[in-house]
């Protein structure tokens, strides 16, 4: 099954004659993804020079001629806002914003705008969705990943990388990765890719990796202890990590939302609300695979 | 981006904001001059600094001196608080043991207070929203107020869609205890506020202290704004408020170039791609015994020219022993980064060990070019086998 696209996924790509656009389209298609077409306004009812296939000028327009169920945006950040509103506008089922950079205040209005809306948000600031071997969305690099059991969900997109090269390595492989990005104010949190990763038959176990900043790691740990850990629950072994231990207070690391403001949003808290939740939490970032063999085995 | 007290406070008076009259000098001789502008007979003068905690700080120069904020009653004294703070350092418990050097002061005129109180909007990242807290505890830091005592932080989360209306503020303001005219001074103020942080893409925004005066007005004792980096293209005008010497040099030429680098006082210099690996990458030296001496993000479009002044910035730092180049390649490609790093050796004659990882897009292509380079490069497997080489590295040197 795997969780949010599979092989029935049809993407569309806004932004979809920049250079980003046609460049990762193109990866995703070489992948076997089901690329149908994209948006660039202006150039309606042209067809993409480089992947043949149909831009039109509004999201509406396309998803109405091409089928398209998923939308993967590639826009420059000023005008970023504006196109996620324009799939939640155009009711698209999921929506996921690579872009870096957006003012945050605009993703206040888009937040606003996604409650009540047929909308789900992945991102923005991520490396996106791939679910192995079926469909790939996004930036990461597919000949990393296997077909297998392990959900990944990560704030941060090379790191997630880093999970999934572990677990390949580990002949576990991943059943779909989801980079939620690293910025303060973005669409789905760790709490609602985990609901989905418990749901999901294919899903045996989950690797989550963390920031300092915020309490969506603690939110999402407390979210486990209820609903994963205990007697008649999935029980699927979950492992963490959280990126930050050594960073100064105060001063952001790139992502806009690894900082550390309060006291408990510290990496060394974080791992403590993790353990306490019944994750296996690893201690170093290169062994997220080998802890996750040693769960397994317990 | 940070700015100074009185840009702050300019900024605010230009969309409504109570603050007091006062006016930025340079010299001693201009801090005279803008003294004489002021009503008086009690002036403040306040050291401009991009840090908290002014007031309890000493100068580096008259450790048992008094601090950088100081108020006095003539104008002769203005001239000698100046004086005293102008071109001497200032440390404060926010800005390091190293402390920063004072070339500006605010003066500012003198005010009745009768109750310090705190202001604070930011963007909660749990609700997504604009958010406004207030605090009986002025002059206090708000993470300990937050730490201690977090029933006495007020907060009311703004709906974007509807914005801020003034039973928000009312909310706050009897939750401090305000009365008679102070609750509309204080709608006033919170109203105002809100909208500047609206206009001007703020990411932050603290009055602290917010102040009672005797005469029921509400006023701006002292104002912090940050602004959200990413905002700022819209923002131009802005831009002319940076103040360069208040960043670490190697940041800010990183800056300039593209990079995203943060000093730290470790020896291992870093270059990673992607900020959550580059933060892991520092907690992996640390686990492994030794410690960071920056966080540097080279970022996704990374080619040889922007890999070339990652290691021009890197080796400017005369802590740094040994260098590490961890690289998890998806839209950044191996082979580019290895031509970078093959370059970089070469045009900056690098004299510390370097352990360089690849792994990702184009990895073997990456490696050949490395492996066919000549230089010394040790070459890692993978994350832990790259840390412990460079520790072993640093250790041996």
């Amino acid at each position: 099954m795997a969780v949010l696209i599979d092989a029935n996924t049809r993407v569309m790509t806004q932004g979809f004659t920049g250079a980003q656009g046609t460049f990762h389209a193109s990866q995703g298609i070489a992948y076997g993804s089901t690329y149908v077409g994209g948006t660039t306004p202006g150039k309606g009812g042209t067809m993409h020079p480089e992947l043949n296939l149909p831009v039109f000028n509004t999201v509406v327009e396309c998803r109405d001629a091409t089928g398209a169920n998923a939308t993967v945006i590639y826009v420059p950040a000023p005008f970023a806002a504006d196109a996620i509103l324009e799939a939640i506008d155009a009711e698209m089922p999921l929506i996921i914003c690579i872009t870096e950079g957006i003012p945050v205040l605009d993703m206040v209005k888009v937040k606003r705008a996604l409650s009540g809306s047929k909308s789900l948000l992945v991102g923005p600031n991520c490396p996106g969705v791939i679910t192995p071997d079926a469909c790939k969305i996004g930036i990461m690099p597919g000949h990393i990943h296997r077909r297998g059991s392990v959900g990944i969900v990560s704030r941060s997109g090379t790191l997630t990388y880093e999970a999934v090269a572990q677990t390949t390595a580990a002949g576990l492989g991943q059943s779909s990765c989801v980079g939620i990005g690293g910025d303060p104010v973005k669409g789905m949190d760790f709490i609602d890719v985990l609901k989905l990763f418990l749901a999901d038959d294919e899903t045996q176990s989950i690797i989550m990796i963390g920031e300092i900043g915020g309490q969506s790691e603690v939110i999402g740990a407390e979210y486990l202890a209820e609903h994963n850990f205990g007697p008649g629950k999935p029980n699927k072994p979950v492992v963490g990590f959280i990126a930050g231990a050594t960073a100064p207070p105060g001063r952001r690391m790139g992502h806009a939302g690894a900082v550390i403001s309060g006291g408990n949003d510290t990496a060394a808290a974080k791992m403590e609300a993790m353990a306490k939740a019944g994750i296996h939490v690893a201690d170093s970032p290169s062994a997220l695979g080998s802890t996750m063999v040693k769960a397994l085995k317990k | 981006m940070n700015i100074h007290e009185y840009q702050a406070k300019e900024l605010l008076r230009r969309y409504g904001v109570a603050v007091l009259e006062g006016h930025v000098a340079w010299t001693a001789d201009e801090a005279v001059e803008a003294a004489k502008k002021l009503p008086g007979p009690v002036y403040v003068v306040k050291s401009q600094i991009h840090a908290g905690g002014r007031g309890a700080g000493r100068f580096t120069n008259d450790p048992n001196g008094k601090g950088g904020v100081r108020v006095v009653k003539s104008i002769e004294a203005v001239k000698e608080a100046a004086e005293a703070m102008l071109g001497n350092v200032l440390v404060t418990k926010q800005t390091g043991e190293q402390g920063k050097l004072v070339s500006r002061v605010f003066v500012e005129d003198g005010c009745d207070i009768k109750r310090e109180l705190y202001l604070g909007l930011l963007i909660d990242r749990e609700t997504s929203r604009v958010t406004v807290m207030a605090s009986t505890e002025g002059g206090m830091e708000i993470e300990e107020v937050a730490h201690d005592h977090p029933e006495k932080i007020l907060k009311v989360a703004i709906d974007p869609a509807s914005g801020i209306f003034p039973y928000h503020a009312r909310k706050l303001a009897f939750g401090l205890g305000l009365e008679g005219k102070q609750v509309a001074a204080f709608q006033k103020f919170v109203l105002a506020l809100y909208g500047a942080f609206l206009e001007l893409d703020c990411a932050i925004v603290e009055i602290n202290p917010l102040v009672v005066t005797g005469k029921g007005d509400i006023v701006a004792l002292d104002a912090k704004v940050s602004f959200d980096e990413s905002a700022l293209f819209r923002h131009k005008d802005l831009e002319a408020l940076r103040d360069d010497s208040e960043m670490d040099p190697k940041e800010l030429d990183a800056v300039n170039n593209d990079l995203n680098y943060v000093a730290l006082d470790g020896e291992i210099g870093c270059m990673v791609n992607g900020a959550g690996l580059a933060m892991a990458t520092m907690d992996i030296i640390k686990l492994y015994g030794s410690s960071p001496a920056n966080f540097l993000d080279v970022g996704g479009t990374a080619n040889a020219a922007r890999v070339t002044e990652a290691f021009r910035i890197i080796t400017s730092d005369v802590n740094v022993k040994a260098i590490l180049v961890n690289i998890f390649g998806g839209i950044a490609k191996c082979d580019m980064i290895a031509n970078g790093i093959v370059e970089a050796s070469k045009n900056l004659k690098l004299s510390v060990p370097l352990v360089v990882r690849l792994e990702g897009t184009n990895v073997d292509l990456g490696k050949k070019i490395l492996a066919e380079s000549g230089l010394a490069i040790i070459a890692a497997d993978n994350l832990a086998d790259a840390a412990q080489k460079v520790v072993a590295a640093v250790k041996g040197a």
